[in-house]
């Protein structure tokens, strides 16, 4: 993609740096502080939330109660699900997204600053309630990030700081995915048609969609949990005429959509990624967008296959077993796509694309296991057992996780100006794919093997496996201190200048600008051709 | 600030601003403050309506500051679609949360009431524990929760405060022809016309809500039919307050002589807001009142 960088030098007065001092971040308007923001925010989160499952880890490493009582070991599984779900992954994307979006499309900043601001200083707070519940009387909210009532009405102080903490997220993500859906559809550069877009736009197109559908939903769950427990509602009590199961039906109606808006991003980074270290233009980027726009809709229809052991009408299961397993096909496009995109090119293997190719491949072990789960008399055997902690737990770090950190050692050049070590990176995923699946991997065998999630003891026979996954989580943990440190380092500017187009493949506006990218990009919109 | 005129290519980027982080600490005091009054901490109270005040705050601010840039011609036609398209995607949003409300009501009402009367393979249950329970609708459930109770007719109050609202539609249609066409005067007539029919509406339902309570025994407590009356009308009596609300800013707006013919978008997206609530009053009176 050319464009003419010639507009780009006469601006006006609007055309200052950052303001000085700490002030700038509280106040800041620019999507690039913004992103930074995200992205540390997430880091952060993504640090308390891994302390939690080392907690657990801990726990597990042999049977019998050893370290902390089932209650507290019931709120780290529930706290470090929801920590990691809109404290870390949710976060990073939108944090990608903001550094990105507007300078890949060549907009001058995102469409509505200040509400950007908005939805990232909320996080803070939100995140603020939700952790001070763990210092309340009754200790923090215990039954799983899922929620499910009647048993979640017993939460004690903790109950309205969870809910209210999830509106605030809610109403912050609402606010982020209307600023994209915005962003993109108003503020590209002139030229840039809608399949011209870089995929990493289109899949927050998307996902920015799927968001503004379901947020809300999920607000209005919890809003029922909320006044059933405080103000004599009935939607979740059978004895007034309603029905927990309905619970379930509504929270997954909003927890399937969620499952792709943590993934689809991640979809949009390997798809620039690839490419790049391939040294050739996507294979099939049109069908990489359908696929995409597949995987949303069919995201709405399939929310039961998380509760197929309720008891539901075999017409509905049915029905329900089918659609997800229909998911498969647009899935297994994207995968051929990329595996297309490699075939006979010149790969080279920097870091990104180490993190892009074990994305590939245990992302798809993560797929599999989920059409394991999609088949109703076998998700009878696999449901809440470990087998299902294996699952999306591959989808979710070597899926999610490894595509943030993938998309962060690609750009990050661009926003420092500096190369990382190329050494450090590739230590850092080597040890971080080792132990990931030396942590997940033993999970698919005690799981089929009939051991519960959520349960801080377990019989003798899963103890070896159960160390496994314990060493694997340690060492998991310790790895991000490498990332951590090579940030670090970046950030304060140390390292090899990096080159505007930072790699020899690298495609896109962003590489257009120098290194690290000025405060203010495309005040003009570049043309594109 | 640079002057108006660089801007007319140029997509309005703000400058700094301080009235987020105001939002962000009044959206936390707000929250935790009505937490711990649920809880039984007594300064609760005092903390969430703090946190309201900062909240009411930084709406006026925020709003300030916009309607400012707006009357000094910072805002292109870029600008302009943004905020159409941000609008329309709130609008969106909104109307997915009363979705999960009206999801709640058709799940009862069609599944989870007649499998505790015992219908079909799932019947057992509801036939081993409540074997008297009768399926039927409006109910409170096996257990009455509440105590007996008269359902809301549709008929009487509810079918006159539908007609004030489609009429509300209406009138608002004529002040938005008539500010297409440059009559500052009738745009002011018809816009108050839509406004007092907003108020005669709430007022309608704070009194049918009154009438609930003490004469047919109705509350939010009366099991299923209860929750979702109260929640949806309560739901949607909060969106039309908050659309009034939105209507008379834009009235005196305009009676301070903003806005003109082809400048009035915050008049175009209260009347959406208003067109969204009213027809979301038609969804309710259809599924909460009349079936």
């Amino acid at each position: 993609m050319a464009y003419s960088a010639t507009a780009d030098e006469h601006h006006d007065a609007h055309h200052d740096g950052p303001a000085p001092g700490l002030m700038r971040w509280v106040t800041t308007t620019n999507h690039k502080d913004l992103g930074t923001l995200y992205l540390w925010f997430s880091l952060i989160m993504f640090f308390v939330g891994g302390s939690m499952a080392l907690v657990i880890r801990a726990e597990l490493f042999q049977p019998g109660l050893s370290l902390v009582q089932p209650e507290f070991f019931n709120q780290m599984t529930t706290m470090h699900a929801l920590i990691m779900i809109f404290g870390a992954v949710m976060p990073a994307f939108v944090g990608l997204a903001n550094w990105l979006l507007p300078m890949m499309i060549g907009a001058p900043d995102m469409a509505l600053p200040r509400v950007n601001n908005w939805g990232f200083w909320i996080l803070p707070f939100a995140f603020t309630l939700l952790l001070s519940t763990l210092f309340m009387p009754g200790g923090a909210p215990a039954l799983g990030w899922t929620m499910y009532p009647p048993l979640v009405l017993q939460t004690g102080e903790a109950f309205p700081f969870l809910i209210l903490s999830i509106h605030l997220m809610g109403i912050s993500s609402i606010m982020g995915a209307i600023n994209i859906v915005a962003t993109i559809l108003n503020m590209r550069a002139p030229g840039m048609t809608l399949m011209k877009m870089p995929l990493f736009v289109w899949s927050w197109l998307i996902t920015a969609y799927l968001l503004i559908a379901v947020m809300p939903v999920l607000a209005g769950a919890v809003t029922m949990l909320f006044t059933d427990k405080f103000f004599g509602t009935a939607f979740f009590s059978a004895a007034g005429g309603g029905d927990p199961v309905l619970f379930q039906h509504i929270f997954w109606f909003f927890g399937h959509p969620e499952v792709y808006i943590l993934i689809l991003p991640a979809f949009g980074i390997i798809s620039h990624i690839i490419p790049a270290f391939c040294r050739k233009p996507l294979f099939g980027k049109a069908s990489m967008v359908y696929a995409m726009a597949a995987i949303a809709f069919l995201s709405f229809i399939v929310w039961a296959h998380h509760m197929f052991t309720v008891g539901m009408p075999l017409a509905a299961a049915l029905f329900f077993m089918f659609a997800t397993m229909l998911i498969a096909v647009p899935t297994g496009v994207k995968i051929f796509n990329w595996l297309a995109t490699m075939w006979r090119s010149a790969m080279t293997f920097e870091t990104p694309m180490l993190f892009a190719l074990g994305f590939v491949f245990m992302f798809t072990i993560g797929g599999l296991s989920g059409l394991m789960l999609a088949i109703v008399p076998a998700d009878f055997q696999y449901h809440d057992s470990y087998f299902v902690v294996a699952h999306f737990h591959y989808v979710l770090v070597p899926g999610s996780v490894f595509a943030i950190m993938a998309g962060v050692y690609y750009w990050l050049p661009k926003w420092t100006g500096v190369m990382y070590s190329e050494v450090l990176g590739k230590l850092h995923f080597w040890l971080t794919t080792i132990f990931v699946n030396l942590t997940f991997f033993p999970m698919h065998f005690i799981g089929l093997a009939g051991m519960p999630r959520r349960i801080p003891d377990y019989a003798l026979q899963f103890t070896t496996f159960n160390q496994m996954a314990t060493v694997g989580a340690i060492g998991f943990g310790l790895s991000q201190l490498i990332f951590l440190y090579i940030v670090i380092r970046s950030v304060s500017r140390a390292g090899e200048k990096a080159s505007d187009r930072v790699w020899e493949g690298s495609e896109g506006l962003e590489f257009e600008v120098p290194s690290p990218a000025p405060y203010h990009t495309f005040t003009t919109p570049p043309a594109v051709r | 600030m640079a002057h108006a005129s660089d801007y007319k290519n140029v997509y309005y980027v703000p400058h700094g601003s301080y009235w987020p982080m105001v939002g962000s600490v009044g959206l936390f005091l707000l929250a935790g403050g009505f937490a711990m009054a649920l809880n039984g901490h007594g300064v609760g109270s005092w903390v969430s309506i703090a946190g309201a005040a900062t909240l009411l705050v930084m709406v006026f601010g925020w709003f300030r500051d916009v309607i400012n840039e707006s009357v000094a011609g910072l805002y292109n036609a870029q600008v302009e679609r943004t905020y159409r398209w941000a609008m329309g995607w709130f609008i969106f949003s909104e109307g997915m949360f009363f979705g999960a409300f009206f999801g709640a009501l058709f799940y009862a009402r069609t599944f989870a009431i007649s499998w505790l009367g015992g219908e079909g393979e799932k019947g057992l249950t509801g036939n081993l524990l409540w074997p008297d329970f009768a399926a039927t609708w409006p109910t409170a459930g096996p257990l009455e929760l509440g105590g007996e109770f008269i359902a809301m007719g549709a008929w009487g109050l509810p079918a006159i405060n539908t007609a004030i609202l489609l009429t509300s539609s209406w009138t608002l249609t004529i002040a938005h022809h008539a500010i297409k066409e440059d009559n500052r005067q009738k745009v002011i007539n018809w816009l108050a016309a839509t406004v007092a029919l907003g108020v005669i509406f709430l007022f309608i339902q704070g009194y049918e809500y009154v009438h609930a309570y003490q004469d047919l025994n109705l509350t939010l407590e009366s099991g299923i039919y209860g929750s979702t009356f109260f929640m949806l009308t309560g739901f949607h009596g909060l969106h039309v307050t908050l659309g009034a609300i939105i209507l008379a800013v834009i009235l005196i707006r305009l009676i301070k002589g903003h806005m003109s013919a082809d400048n009035h978008f915050a008049f175009e997206a209260g009347a959406w807001y208003w067109h969204f609530v009213d027809v979301v009053w038609v969804g309710v009176f259809i599924f909460v009142y009349i079936l």
